[in-house]
């Protein structure tokens, strides 16, 4: 009778384990494929240089300040909004029907499909409100899509404060916004930063929200202001894989860019990480 | 004792929605002395305590009827300040909680936020409040590392430094030292003993040793009414009600 139980139970420590060995496996093989073609485009050349030959040779700096443009952008428009909002929804607001609809609507919005927020862009930001394609109507778009992400990480964040802070606070004569302004968001704040980074670093190899509202096929020129279009990661490497005038003779380029893009997105979260912890240990929590 | 009446109820009724927690409660708080409130759990002892500071607001859908009044003040009236109201009525709560913030900080929260901004005069404060709550001595010379590093029952106490600090005229503890071993107790029960020359105490515990200990007096709560209040020696040794008895020699509860 033990004797099977405690085989059942290995069958089953067994499932869990192929279950992370395959979820591993993926990130290891893309990792691997994407480093053992793209290094040999790495020089740099390539990182200072902007494309020349019709795409075919150079460097693609202009790719990597425009995504580092739409990124600021991205994350100055939805970091405030999207921490007011949650501080709104979790600290304030009567919990009942309205909040229910609007936590409804932000859960919605996360599941928005992005190239309906590319199109939304293009005809709000730049075509209502005359932005064009531009940096500002980009970076917009995607803060727009990064909301329910900073929102719902924020609020995951407010909700692990022990409620015994609040409590001690406001019994010592604390009103409620010195109660959240001093003691609840420090102690939400590293979780707040980590979900908003991994959410700008999912933003940051977005394709479709930017292909109408911010990113060109091809500028050598680094954005001057925020009107200005740009070229990114992600849409040059759809560029150069699908329209380019040599789709063959770039390969290495395309690999290379795609090493870039994900050596950026996995140094956002890393930081993202090492922020948290360092943060935490500080708070001693 | 008449005269010198630091907060009372009148008929205090509380509702959960539409569940009546408290039932008509009457009592009256002597200045500068302790008082206990027994029962079992669920009797409604904490939440008359969270009804004195109006901790209970923070809980949607509840009422209350009845009188509450700190001195001369209806703390229910609707053009009393809350917030002043808690600086006035201060709380220790069951677990001992305080801020991931230094000894120090911890301390001078109470004063910034009441808009004490002199630099000295907040230290001098944060030292006068952890001499009174007798921690002083364990924490001068690390008041500026974390306070989640002291041990259980020093962390309660820099919880009582911490209520001390903002000044209170009445101290309400839940359950102070239901969570700390017996030695950490009997410091915090030391400490209440000081401290009620000068504060009105009142107090919620499950430990009758250590009501009788503390109090001056003592009210017994069962399902949410009064059953009797006494001095605290009268309730223990010669209890008016057979019910009374019952609880405090351990038949039920």
């Amino acid at each position: 009778m033990i004797k099977k139980r405690l085989f059942t139970q290995k069958i089953w420590f067994l499932c869990l384990k192929i279950a992370v060995l395959i979820n591993g496996a993926a990130l290891a093989v893309i990792l691997y494929f994407i480093l053992s073609r793209g290094w040999r485009a790495i020089s740099w050349e390539f990182l200072t240089q902007a494309p020349r030959d019709s795409m075919t040779a150079g460097g693609i700096l202009p790719c990597i300040v425009g995504t580092i443009c739409l990124c600021l952008v991205t994350i100055l428009v939805a970091l405030p909004i999207g921490v007011a909002s949650a501080i709104y929804l979790n600290e304030y607001a009567t919990q009942g029907k309205l909040v229910r609809v609007i936590r409804l609507g932000i859960n919605n919005l996360a599941g928005v499909p992005s190239i309906v927020f590319g199109l939304f862009g293009l005809a709000f930001f730049c075509i209502v409100l005359k932005m064009g394609v531009s940096v500002a109507a980009g970076g917009l778009t995607l803060g727009i899509m990064t909301l329910p992400v900073i929102i719902g990480a924020s609020e995951e964040a407010l909700k692990s404060v022990p409620n015994t802070y609040r409590e001690a606070s406001l019994a010592m004569g604390a009103t409620k916004w010195q109660t959240i302004r001093r003691v609840v968001l420090p102690v939400a704040f590293p979780g707040i930063i980590t979900g908003s980074i991994l959410g700008l670093s999912r933003a940051a190899g977005e394709t479709a929200p930017i292909m109408y509202t911010g990113a060109v096929f091809f500028t050598p020129d680094l954005p001057t202001s925020i009107f200005d279009e740009v070229m990114a990661l992600p849409y040059h490497i759809y560029v150069l894989a699908t329209a380019g005038t040599n789709i063959e003779a770039t390969r290495h380029l395309q690999y290379g860019t795609a090493l870039v893009l994900i050596v950026l997105v996995l140094g956002m979260n890393l930081f993202a990480i090492i922020l948290r912890s360092k943060m935490r240990k500080k708070l001693r929590i | 004792m008449e005269s010198n009446i630091k907060m009372h109820t009148e008929n205090l009724d509380f509702f959960y929605g539409n569940f009546q927690a408290l039932h008509h409660i009457s009592i009256e708080f002597a200045q500068n002395r302790v008082t206990a409130l027994i029962g079992p759990s669920g009797c409604g002892k904490s939440t008359y305590l969270r009804c004195l500071n109006r901790m209970n607001d923070l809980i949607p859908g509840i009422r209350v009827n009845g009188l509450a009044m700190l001195g001369n003040q209806n703390i229910y009236d609707p053009s009393i300040d809350v917030v002043t109201l808690r600086r006035r009525v201060g709380m220790v709560f069951q677990k001992p909680n305080p801020f991931p913030k230094s000894i120090f900080e911890n301390i001078a929260y109470g004063l910034k936020v009441n808009g004490v901004k002199d630099k000295a005069k907040i230290t001098e404060i944060v030292e006068k409040s952890l001499k009174q709550a007798a921690i002083w001595d364990e924490v001068k010379d690390r008041v500026n590392e974390s306070a989640l590093g002291l041990s259980g029952g020093q962390q309660q106490r820099l919880c009582i430094a911490r209520a001390l600090a903002v000044d209170p005229e009445v101290l309400l503890m839940d359950e102070p030292a239901s969570a700390l071993d017996p030695i950490a107790t009997q410091k915090i029960e030391e400490l209440i003993n000081e401290l009620s020359s000068k504060l009105t105490i009142i107090i919620v515990t499950h430990n009758m040793q250590q009501a009788a200990r503390v109090s001056d007096r003592t009210a017994f709560f069962y399902m949410g009414k009064l059953i009797e209040i006494n001095d605290t020696d009268t309730l223990f040794t010669k209890p008016g009600l057979k019910q009374t008895e019952d609880y405090i020699t351990g038949r039920f509860g």
